[in-house]
This record gives structure tokens, sequence and C-alpha cells, in this order.
């Protein structure tokens, strides 16, 4: 396989011939996946996993380097009437180059209109956009020697791209898997999941139905995993869950052992100072920190903010900043002039703001 | 002439000039909400269809004029093909993008923040001079600095001085090189003129302005010339084809936007306390339409519809043929003048008014009735002196551009 870098040059080359644009704004018009402009995928398939979760087969286009690292995820932006909307969702394949594809397993959520759309609206042949991988909830390499997962419903879908990858590299170390779903039918991946554990003896595989059998009580993990003291854990599912594992490893404590998989925002910059924020519109306004995004403000004081990806790649939450200045928790760059736009995902207010809703 | 205060010079009262403004409040909120899969399809098969035409222009050019039986039917395809592309990029997407009217499809590269227009002019000072200054302060004498571009003059309150007699030349040089005049707009000639221009913001300008322009020239006159071998010279001469045809074009479009004898100029005693309401009026009775076909329309960027266009400069282009409807029913209701007619008779009025003017007022007469009050002193504001920015008019931002150029 060719290395990517000559092309880059010849495209940049090509600048000269295309500027103000970029020779992709061009070339993607003969194919949508030619551009690294904007990250860009085909729908290639829609497989029904259970009646209500959907893994979306996609082709991603130039600019994508298959090197996620198993259990990351990725923001997809879906064009619903016009208008992009940004989620995010693990990715459920593993990194492999030579199969032109990613997977994503999405799970129709009841209120959740984008899911919804992805699991029963999408055809293939859908162009969508793509945001790199990004996350930490990853297995190091080499992976750990014991190893404990706890999952709820769609919470299996980074581990899933583990398993396979620890399936197809043939690394599969001493795994426990516990897996807790409503009924058997809306198990995602519980068929292969099971040929995995028959495959691999060293992998056990728990299955917990709570519909019939009620939820899990984490201090039954002394008589499901006995050792589970000694394994590193990684866990995935609904918040409350995650919320009591978390409190049982402190109890015991053992944070250090545990991961957690929340789709939260990593904020490395300084924090703004602080203010009063004013919504415009409705006039409410909230005392907010330094350390407290505009969108989370917003949300607190009871405004309907935008908001899509909470991790700045979407621009859905971008509002006017009418006056007053915010800082960007992630590099620390400010934005002050009037009527500027600003994502609120990623920005602290710097003193009293108004904001444009 | 000139109108101190709006509301003073119709016969509205308070209460009709804030129903007015209601009214077209409701009209955009309609709009807004019924934005949707149709209006992303008009604007991306537009980009389609105008890259197709740079693309072709192009190739036809560098290809067909290699041999000599099909050198001239290649040359005025390619040109014609060049020019068209140039035209809709610069008017129909590129001036509406940069007014925000797509952000609404939260689409990267179909937004206000980053579009760079196919032309001399950086985007960032464009929406600067453009969105704010011009769509804000519309045909206020001394904040607009759109009245004449700082060349002509173009209002009888503006000071007649000698060198106005040269207009007319003024005037056809500005129509030939309007990309270039454009480019230098936000510089501010008038206010380097006197003085009062911050050289450190001026020097990082015209550092932007040369940056970009210097990547159009070398696109045009090198690099595709280049490509082309022998044929070199034939292809320079039509993209400088090219970019005439689009410069007239270009110039005669948004002549006809504020300068017919119809569409009135203000004094900045009207921007006191000015409310929304008073600046939805403002607009109408300081924007020209002119009438034609989609085609027409579709190629001057819908500026013939510069009423609705100033009324609403962030709701998509595709819809003001609609919204005019609505506003003329609502000009006929509160009885306002709408001022429009057809391409040639709106020019017909900006060229007598650039003539008439380049002699004193006491040489010709007014094709406008009298303003009720003399007006008073006209230096330029700077941005710090003009009242705050209306949120309708989108953002412009320093750390956006300049990315590329």
């Amino acid at each position: 396989m060719a290395s990517t870098i000559p092309w880059e040059r010849v495209r940049r080359a090509g600048d000269k011939l295309t500027t103000p644009l970029l020779p992709d704004d061009y070339l993607r018009l003969l194919n949508p996946l030619w551009s690294s402009r904007e990250l860009r995928g085909r729908v290639e398939k829609v497989v029904q996993e259970t009646d209500d979760a959907a893994t979306l087969v996609i082709r991603p286009g130039w600019g994508w380097r298959y090197d996620h690292r198993p259990g990351q995820y990725v923001g997809i932006g879906v064009q619903v009437e016009g208008k992009f909307q940004w989620r995010s969702y693990s990715i459920s394949s593993p990194p492999v180059r030579k199969r032109r594809t990613i997977t994503i397993t999405v799970r129709a959520m009841p209120e959740g209109l984008l899911s919804a759309h992805l699991v029963n609206g999408l055809e293939p042949g859908t162009i969508v956009r793509l945001a790199l991988p990004e996350g930490d909830f990853v297995l190091p390499d080499p992976p750990p020697q014991q190893l404990l997962f706890l999952v709820g419903g769609s919470g299996i879908t980074p581990v899933i791209a583990m398993l396979r990858t620890l399936d197809r590299r043939d690394t599969m170390p001493d795994v426990v898997l516990h897996y807790s779903s409503p009924t058997p039918d809306r198990m995602i991946f519980r068929e292969e999941l099971a040929r995995l554990s028959e495959k691999h003896e060293q992998l056990i595989f728990h299955e917990l139905h709570t519909d019939t059998d009620g939820m899990l009580d984490l201090a039954d993990l002394d008589r499901i995993c006995p050792d589970w003291r000694e394994r590193d854990t990684y866990a995935c599912g609904p918040g409350p869950m995650l919320d009591a594992i978390s409190e049982h490893y402190e109890q015991h404590d053992l944070e250090d052992r545990l991961h957690l998989e929340r789709f939260s925002l990593e904020l490395g910059g300084e924090g703004g100072e602080g203010g009063t924020l004013t919504f415009r519109n409705s006039g409410k306004t909230i005392e907010v920190d330094g350390a407290t995004t505009v969108l989370e403000a917003g949300e607190e004081a009871g405004i309907g903010m935008p908001y899509g990806c909470r991790m700045g790649i979407c621009h859905t939450c971008t509002l006017t900043l009418v006056s007053g200045k915010v800082r960007d928790l992630r590099n620390g760059d400010e934005y002050g002039n009037a009527n500027e736009p600003v994502q609120t995902c990623v920005t602290a207010a710097v003193g009293d703001c108004t904001l444009d809703i | 002439m000139a109108i101190k205060d709006v509301q003073e010079y119709m016969h509205l009262t308070d209460d009709e000039v804030e129903q007015l403004g209601r009214e077209l409040d409701a009209i955009r909120q309609e709009i807004e909400e019924s934005r949707g899969e149709k209006d992303a399809a008009y604007i991306n098969r537009l980009i389609r269809i105008q890259r197709g035409l740079a693309a072709a222009g192009r190739l036809t050019l560098m290809l067909g004029t290699q041999r000599k039986e099909t050198r001239v039917p290649a040359v005025v395809a390619g040109t014609t093909f060049l020019a068209l592309h140039k035209i809709l990029e610069n008017m129909e997407i590129g001036h509406n993008v940069m007014h925000g009217q797509w952000d609404w499809m939260n689409d990267p590269e179909i937004h206000s923040s980053n579009w760079e227009w196919d032309t001399a002019q950086p985007a960032e000072q464009w929406k600067h001079s453009h969105n704010y200054i011009h769509h804000q302060f519309t045909n206020v004498l001394g904040y607009d600095n759109d009245i004449g571009y700082g060349i002509l003059r173009m209002a009888r309150e503006q000071k007649w001085h000698p060198a106005n007699l040269g207009q007319p030349v003024y005037n056809a040089l500005l129509a030939t090189l309007f990309e270039w005049g454009v480019a230098l707009h936000d510089l501010d000639i008038e206010r380097i003129r006197k003085g009062e221009k911050d050289p450190k913001e001026m020097k990082r300008q015209l550092k932007q302005i040369w940056r970009k322009g210097r990547n159009q020239v070398v696109k045009d006159y090198v690099v595709y010339p280049a490509l082309a071998g022998r044929q070199w010279r034939t292809v320079l001469t039509a993209n400088l084809a090219s970019n005439v045809v689009r410069n007239l074009w270009a110039y005669v479009i948004i002549f006809c936007g504020h300068f017919p004898d119809g569409a009135l100029h203000f004094t900045e005693e009207e921007l006191e306390d000015e409310t929304r309401s008073e600046w939805y009026l403002r607009q109408i009775l300081g924007a020209a339409n002119f009438k034609g076909g989609p085609l027409l329309h579709v190629m001057s960027g819908n500026l013939g519809f510069q009423i609705e266009h100033h009324l609403f400069p962030d709701l998509p282009s595709n819809r003001y043929a609609q919204i005019s409807e609505r506003v003329q029913e609502l000009c006929r209701k509160y009885d306002i003048p709408y001022t429009t007619g057809p391409l040639h008779q709106q020019y017909g009025q900006a060229l007598r008014t650039i003539i008439k003017l380049s002699v004193p007022n006491s040489w010709t007469s007014s094709d406008q009735p009298e303003p009720p009050t003399p007006s008073r002193e006209r230096r330029r504001k700077s941005d710090a002196e003009r009242p705050p920015r209306r949120q309708e008019l989108g953002g412009w931002s320093r750390s956006a551009a300049g990315a590329r150029g």
C-alpha cells in the first residue's frame, strides 16, 4: 500500500489551482469520499442486531487512518432535514485497514431522534461526517493478564471492539465478562459473545437478564468473579450503574483498577475567571466559576442549549456571544469580539458574558 | 435626500412602526422554521454547478486552445464558463454564505465562519465592512462607507470637491477593476486619507489582502497560463476577460442596490435610539430592488431582492422571492414606498446620479424630493464611535480568518 504522504503533497500543490478552495473541494464532487477537508464516510450496510439496535458499516473517506484503539469512540454527523446532527458512538470493529470499513453499533433511544434515525432511517449509500477517534477507554498494549468487563446494555459496543481485537490478535488473556441486559433478545452481540467464549476457554461470559433476575448487586461480585480485586476492570453502561461501580471500587480502595467510559470531555487548558452569564432571550442569569463550560451553565440555568458532541468537535452548540469574553478550555484561546460565535461546550466565562439564546 | 428621522418623515405612528416590525419578525420566524432539506439541496446543487463550471472552464481553455480549429470556440466557451463560475461563486454563494444564510445547516464546509470567497478581498474584512458597517448602518451618511465607497459622491449631502469632476472616469475604472476596489474597501480609504486609521490595523489588513490577492493573481495569470504551454497568452487573456466580465456584472448589480432614485439616505440622528422596527423601516427605505426572472436573480445572488436581503440578511437567498411577496403586501398595507424596476432603469438612475453629482449641486436638479432638514457635519466614524453590532448580522472573527489565503 502506497504511503499517503506523496498524495498530501500533490494535493497541496493543487492548492495553487483551486485557491481559495482546496482540490478536495472539487474532488469530492466526483466521489464524496475523496476529501480529507472533512472526514466523511459512506454507509455501506445497516445490520439489524436487535429490535432496537443496528450496526452501521461505514466506509471512511480520505484522511481516515484505521488506527483507532479498540474502545475509542467516533463522532458521526448525519444530515437530518438539511441540518447536520452530531453524536458520538463507540467503534465496534477492530482497527483493520484491509477491511476498508469501520462499524458502529447504535441503540435507538426512546427520546433520541438521531439514534432512531440511525437505526431505522439510514439508507445504505448515505454520506455521513466523521470525527477522529477519541477516548481513553482503551486496553493497554499488551493487554493486562486478568480482565473483568462490567457491561450494561449498549455499553457493550466499546467492549466488543476490545474482545474482537484480542480474538483477532490471538492475545485473549484471562477475561470475565459480565453483561446485563433486560432480556436475551435485547442483548446486542449475544451470539457472537457466546461463540467467542466457546472458542477461548479463558473468556468467561456471564449473562444477566435484568427483567427476570434483577440488577447486578455488586456484593455478588465475590460470587461471580471471586478474584475481581486482582483484575483490571473496564465498566461501560448506564450512568447509575457506573456510579454504583465506582462507589463500590472506592469502598474497596481499588479505584486504580477501574476504568470507566462516560463520554466525558477532557479539558486540559486553564479555566476562565468565571462571572455572571446572561441569556438574552429569557433574561435568565447564572453565576459560574471558571471551570464550568457555558453549555453546562446554560443547562443548569434551565436554558434549552443546543449541543452535539460536547467535546468541541461538531459545532452544534455554537452560540453568539453578544458581549463579554470566554476562554477555550482546551487551549486557552480567548474569544471576545462583539457578536462572535463561540462553542459553548468547550468554553468558560472570563468575567460577565451575555449570550444570544 | 437625507432623512433625520424616518418616522417623522413617514406618516406612521409609533404603534404602526412597532406593528410592522412584529409582522416582519413573524415572516422571519416562519422562514426559519421551514428551512429544511430542500433548501440544503439548493445550495449544495448550486455549489456543484459552480465548481463544475470552474473545472469545465479551466479544462476547455487548457485543452481546447491547443489545436487551431478548436481554439476560437474553446476561448468563447471557456471564458463564459469561467465568468459564470466567478459570478455564481461571488454573488449567490460566497456573499450569502458569509452572511450566515446557511449556517443553520451546521455544515462546516458551508459556513460563514470559514468560507473564503473566490475574489481578492479576504472574507474576514468583507464580513466587517459589509455585514456590519453596511448592513447595520445602511445609507446613513458618515457611517455607511458603501455610499460611493469613498471614491464617488453619491449623495447631494456629501460636499462637492473639484476632484468629483472625474467621477465618470473613476466610475468606469471602479467597474472594470471592481474586484480590487472591493479588496481595498475595508481599509476605508477616507479614514486613511484623514489620518484617522490605526496604522497597526492597516498593516495587518494590507498583509491579508496581499496574501489573498497574490494567490488570486498567481492562479489566473501565472499557473493556468503556464499549464497551457505555448497557448499561455490565449489562456491569460481569457482569464482576464472572465475577471472583467465578473467585475462589470457585480458592479452593475451592486450599484442597483442603493443608488437608484427611490433609495433614501439618512443622517446620524436617525440612529439615535433606533428600535429594531425602525431599523427594519430604514432598510426598506434605503434599498432598491430590480425585477427579473429566476435566472437573473440567481446570477445576481438574489440581490434583485435587495430590500428583502437587507431586512433578513441571514435568511437563505433562495427564499427571498417568496419573502418579497409578503414584504410588498406589508408595504401596501402601511403605504411605504417599495422601490423596484427593471435592471436597466435602476442602473440608469444610478449612473445619472454619478454623473450629476460630479458637478456642484447648484448645476443640477435633484431626482428626489428635498430632505425636511439640512444635514450636519459628516466625518467618518470608527467602530468605537458606532453603536454596537446587531446580532442578525453575524460575526466576523480574526481567529478564524487567515487560515488560508
